[in-house]
């Protein structure tokens, strides 16, 4: 039919254009790190470090950074390309290593932020259009207001100091207990333990991401809470509503059917913004909770200085917001019709 | 990335550009006071603000202890009424009050100077963007979709791990990602409003553009730059303190209560309120902002009152 | 064509049942309230009126006069927090505010059907036209028969969950079906498609045939050619004859043009700040206005070929939440007496089956 291949040469349309972006991001990242003022091998070496005019040079030498600044770019490039992202100079490992053994930790924390996210703050938002100005709404509007305002990091503390502290009832760090590990399938450890049918680890694994989920995904889930409510309101109020009404369909009918469909379609680009939000929250909130993620190895390298690993990891969150917002556009795109023929 | 995202900032931010239309410039201004002065949650914003505000100006004067004064014997007292501190000490004796209240210095200071700077250069390319079109907006068009690829939060730290801690460096670091949003604004209020009849009447007059911009665009779009920077100047309050939390901020000589809270996090055990309390102060001044600002919203933007 | 007749309605006084006899719609007594800021809106005051099969009324009024809400009422769809106060809506006799919500969810869409002024806005813009029209014969579990007249099904949950390709292909023919009746061309492709694609005189034929799928017997149009061009407007209009012609639905047609309500219509009913003011067979009425108001809009009416000043109704139409005892329109009328400002008439039937209420209507009649 013709309407639907219309919808696939956008979407094919889509991808492509991103792929501009995504070089662009690579370019953004080196250029960040050779804007160091200094010598950045100095700076590696740490101030007080004795080491010697050969060693300096020898690393100089290895890193590549004697070469002319197009060179570097044309390596780093082709490294690029290879999957090679460098070389860790405190962990001596390949960056791009490090790198596939934590993005999975940061994925499923940010994943299970956006689901608690959106378990939460859907229903709020569409039982407070429901039942508009009643005691419920005008609750959770007050409660969705300070959940925005309070940080991610904040809550991350007093949810450590409350549930682990006070009350034992939930671990304080960590993805998993000590031995527990269920066998590496997908890197997710909640998938995986599913996949391998371990229920003992499965279990414990939802017990460590409880809390930094939580943490997470409270703001997010007050602002959804907030747009759903006021979508919803708005579609309410509308008149095909009225009209569905007029037509005789049911009430369930009408807020399913008619009003939530429409509805979602600004709490869905929420979704894709707050991800990117997720993504940046999340290096504080697996620093707190011990969390193995991108966000506490680029946090740690930070303060080791260890560029190589900063640069790469900066760049592999950036594409991945990339991706995630692409996503969000080809969704998008399904939902509401009258943006697919645009 | 284009189409999705904003469509959420017109969403969001259309429905202060629809505003544009109703206000007017004087008719925001005609009772402005007396009206946000009777919406019950900017109110209570506005006094949060200011009394953070007072605080802050005041803070050398009012602070019971000076924030660096080390002392090694009151380590880590809990908060009491008697104890002559308040909130307790930190672990180099430093009195908590006293810290929270030199801390807001800092961070009041850094969210205004950046929301004014991100203002500054976002209203102002916005304008021009909006306003002209042509090479220049598209060119900016790329350039925004770039920076916007990379999250905020991880965007400043790698830029501030480049630079090292400094109050300029957070500034400019924040600044260098915060004027998006108010380009966007300023831009999607310009084009709306550039077809307006009174800028065609100006012109008619033999205004030049320049002179039409200041006068007679910039006005009508301020009340809709006021609402953003408000809300805005929360979140970047946050993103300082997570930056201090991470050392990453102002040099960790001034107290910040980012810092505060790292520090406080390894006696999280046994003496909770080093973290705590900093954190609450945190909150409540960003919960005061946002009232503040969702207050500004209401009053002058009178289409989203139902939201 | 049955024609309309009105009784004097003061309180107290019981029209009658055989008033109401033979009547398919018998609106007595409305009032509806839409409490506000300011106060209570009283959008319908004391509204009566009949329509016969196959009749088509028109209701006209200017902005605010309370048509819109009266069909609202009517179909009890008044929005929160407006509410209908007293009255009786007897459809066939039944009183369709004493129905429970189920019931009247029954009615809706089965038995009398409404459509809306702006078709963009009211046609679900992410939902295919053919299924819109499907939606209304599903929701009452309806199937079309083999004779194109839509029956209900015993197990119509069932036949909704597991419905078989027969039925299917059976929906898909009569929306076809219908959307051809309406004029639609090429429907068999069509019908996949999403408002959006359509013109706007096409949305409202879609409308009209969403309305159209269960044959109600009564078709309730709040404004439907308002938002369309003049030349589509006279096209819709002409469709919407055909129905009642063809198929014997009655037809209320809200408008605030009085002159497409006297050509269309087969009676009128004139309302103004929530009340009927005139009533009566549309010719009668615009060739010879009783009610003050009804002749000042047609004086102020453009007539082509006429070179007369256009006559404008001075004044405004007053605020609903403060509604004196006196006429309404009292301080707008020339002919308004000491009596007008002090005391309101009621309905008063004159001779030749027209209804009037007016203090200086009554004398002149009688």
């Amino acid at each position: 039919m013709i309407r639907l291949g219309r919808v696939q040469v956008k979407v094919i349309e889509r991808v492509v254009a991103t792929i501009p972006l995504a070089l662009a991001v690579a370019l953004a990242a080196f250029v960040l790190m050779r804007a160091i003022p200094g010598d950045p091998v100095d700076i590696m070496m740490g101030e007080g470090a004795s080491s010697s005019e050969e060693e300096m040079a020898a690393l100089r030498t290895g890193l590549g950074l004697d070469q002319p600044i197009h060179r570097q770019l044309v390596v780093y490039l082709k490294a690029l390309l290879r999957g090679d992202l460098g070389y860790s100079i405190v962990r001596s490992r390949p960056v791009a290593q490090m790198i596939r053994e934590a993005l999975p930790a940061t994925i499923e924390l940010a994943m299970c932020a956006m689901l608690f996210a959106l378990a939460l703050g859907i229903p709020v938002g569409v039982v407070s259009a429901l039942k508009h100005n009643t005691a419920f709404d005008r609750v959770s509007t007050a409660v969705s207001f300070i959940g925005v305002s309070l940080p991610a990091f904040w809550l991350g503390i007093v949810g450590i100091l409350v549930f682990s502290m006070t009350f034992g009832w939930l671990p304080t760090s960590g993805r998993i207990a000590y031995g527990m590990e269920p066998r590496h399938i997908t890197g997710l450890l909640t998938l995986d333990a599913l996949l391998t049918g371990d229920m003992t680890a499965l279990g414990n694994a939802l017990r460590h991401l409880c809390l930094p989920a939580a943490a997470l995904g409270l703001g997010v889930a007050a602002v959804v809470a907030r747009v759903t409510r006021s979508s919803m309101l708005d579609v309410l109020g509308s008149d095909y509503v009225l009209f569905a009404r007029a037509k005789g369909v049911p009430e369930p009918a009408v807020t399913t059917r008619h009003a939530l469909r429409n509805a979602m379609i600004p709490t869905v680009t929420l979704v894709g913004l707050q991800f990117g939000s997720l993504l940046g929250g999340n290096m504080i909130v697996e620093t707190i909770f011990g969390w193995p993620g991108l966000g506490r190895v680029v946090v740690d390298a930070i303060f080791a200085r260890d560029y190589p690993v900063v640069q790469a990891a900066v760049m592999v969150y950036a594409l991945t917001f990339v991706g995630v917002n692409l996503i969000t556009d080809l969704l998008y795109t399904v939902l509401d019709p009258k943006m697919a023929l645009e | 990335m284009g189409q999705a995202s904003l469509r959420t900032d017109e969403l969001y931010q259309g429905a202060l550009a629809r505003s544009a239309d109703m206000s007017g410039s004087s008719g925001a201004r005609a009772g402005f006071w007396p009206r946000l002065m009777s919406h019950r949650g900017g109110r209570l914003g506005l006094i949060i603000v200011l009394a953070y505000v007072v605080v802050a100006v005041a803070a050398p004067v009012l602070a019971p202890y000076s924030p660096g004064a080390v002392d090694l014997v009151r380590r880590l007292v809990p908060p009491g009424l008697r104890t002559g501190n308040l909130l307790g000490t930190d672990q180099l004796g430093r009195d908590i009050l006293s810290r929270i209240m030199h801390g807001a210095r800092v961070s009041i200071l850094v969210g205004l100077a950046t929301v004014c700077i991100s203002a500054f250069v976002g209203v102002g390319l916005g304008m021009v963007a909006g306003y002209y079109g042509g090479v220049l907006d598209r060119a900016l068009a790329r350039f925004t979709e770039l920076l916007l690829a990379f999250p905020y939060l991880i965007f400043v730290i790698g830029a501030m791990s480049v630079m090292g801690p400094g109050f300029w460096n957070l500034v400019w670091a924040l600044s260098f990602k915060g004027w998006v949003e108010f380009y966007r604004l300023a831009r999607a209020l310009v084009m709306s409003e550039k077809n307006r009849e009174y800028v065609e009447a100006a012109r008619v007059l033999g205004r030049s553009d320049g002179v039409i911009l200041t006068c007679e665009i910039l006005p009508n779009i301020v009340n809709s730059m006021l609402v953003l920077g408000t809300l805005r100047m929360g979140n970047m309050i946050v993103m300082e303190s997570s930056l201090s939390f991470l050392g990453l901020g102002i040099p960790p000589r001034m107290p910040a209560w980012g810092s505060m809270i790292n520090d406080g996090r390894r006696y999280m055990l046994t003496s909770p309120w080093v973290a705590t309390f900093p954190g609450l102060a945190l909150a409540l001044l960003v919960l005061g902002m946002n009232l503040l600002g969702e207050g500004l919203r209401d009053v002058l933007d009178p289409k989203m009152m139902e939201g | 064509m049955g024609s309309v007749m009105m009784h004097e309605v003061a309180s107290g006084v019981d029209a009658g049942a055989a008033a109401g006899a033979g009547m398919l719609l018998d609106v007595r007594n409305l009032h509806t309230v839409y409490p506000s800021a300011r106060g209570n809106v009283r959008a319908v005051r004391d509204v009566s009126l009949t329509v016969a099969p196959r009749e088509v009324l028109g209701v006209v009024g200017e902005s605010g006069c309370g048509k819109s809400a009266l069909m609202l009422s009517i179909m009890r769809l008044v929005p929160r927090p407006g509410r209908i106060v007293e009255g009786n809506v007897r459809l066939d006799g039944v009183d369709l505010l004493e129905l429970s919500p189920a019931q009247m969810r029954d009615v809706r869409g089965k038995r009398i059907a409404m459509v809306f002024q702006d078709p963009m806005t009211t046609l679900n813009p992410a939902h295919r036209v053919g299924d819109q029209i499907v939606e209304s014969l599903r929701v009452h579990g309806m199937m079309p028969s083999g004779a194109g007249r839509p029956e209900a099904r015993r197990d119509c949950l069932r036949s909704r969950l597991w419905q078989g390709r027969r039925d299917r292909e059976e929906e898909r023919d009569y929306v076809i079906e219908l959307m051809r009746r309406v004029g639609i061309a090429s429907p068999e492709h069509r019908h996949l498609e999403y408002p959006h694609q359509f013109s706007g005189g096409m949305q409202q034929r879609i409308m009209i045939a969403i309305a159209l799928a269960c044959k109600p017997r009564l078709l309730l149009a709040d404004e439907p050619t308002t938002a369309l061009d003049v030349t589509i407007q006279a096209q819709v209009l002409d469709l919407m004859e055909e129905i009642n012609h063809d198929m014997g639905t009655a037809i209320v047609i809200v408008t605030h043009d009085l002159a497409l309500a006297g050509d269309f219509c087969d009676n009128i009913a004139v309302m103004y700040a929530g009340q009927i003011v005139e009533c009566g067979p549309a010719d009668a009425i615009m060739e010879d206005p009783l009610h003050p108001y009804t002749r000042g809009l047609l004086l102020s009416m453009p007539r082509l070929g006429s070179r007369q000043t256009l006559h404008a109704i001075s004044g405004e139409v007053p605020d609903l939440t403060s509604v004196g005892a006196g006429c309404a329109f009292a301080p707008r009328c020339e002919r308004r007496t000491s009596r007008c400002e002090a005391e309101e008439s009621p309905l008063v039937q004159t001779r030749d089956g027209r209804v009037i209420r007016c203090h200086a209507g009554t004398i002149v009649s009688l």
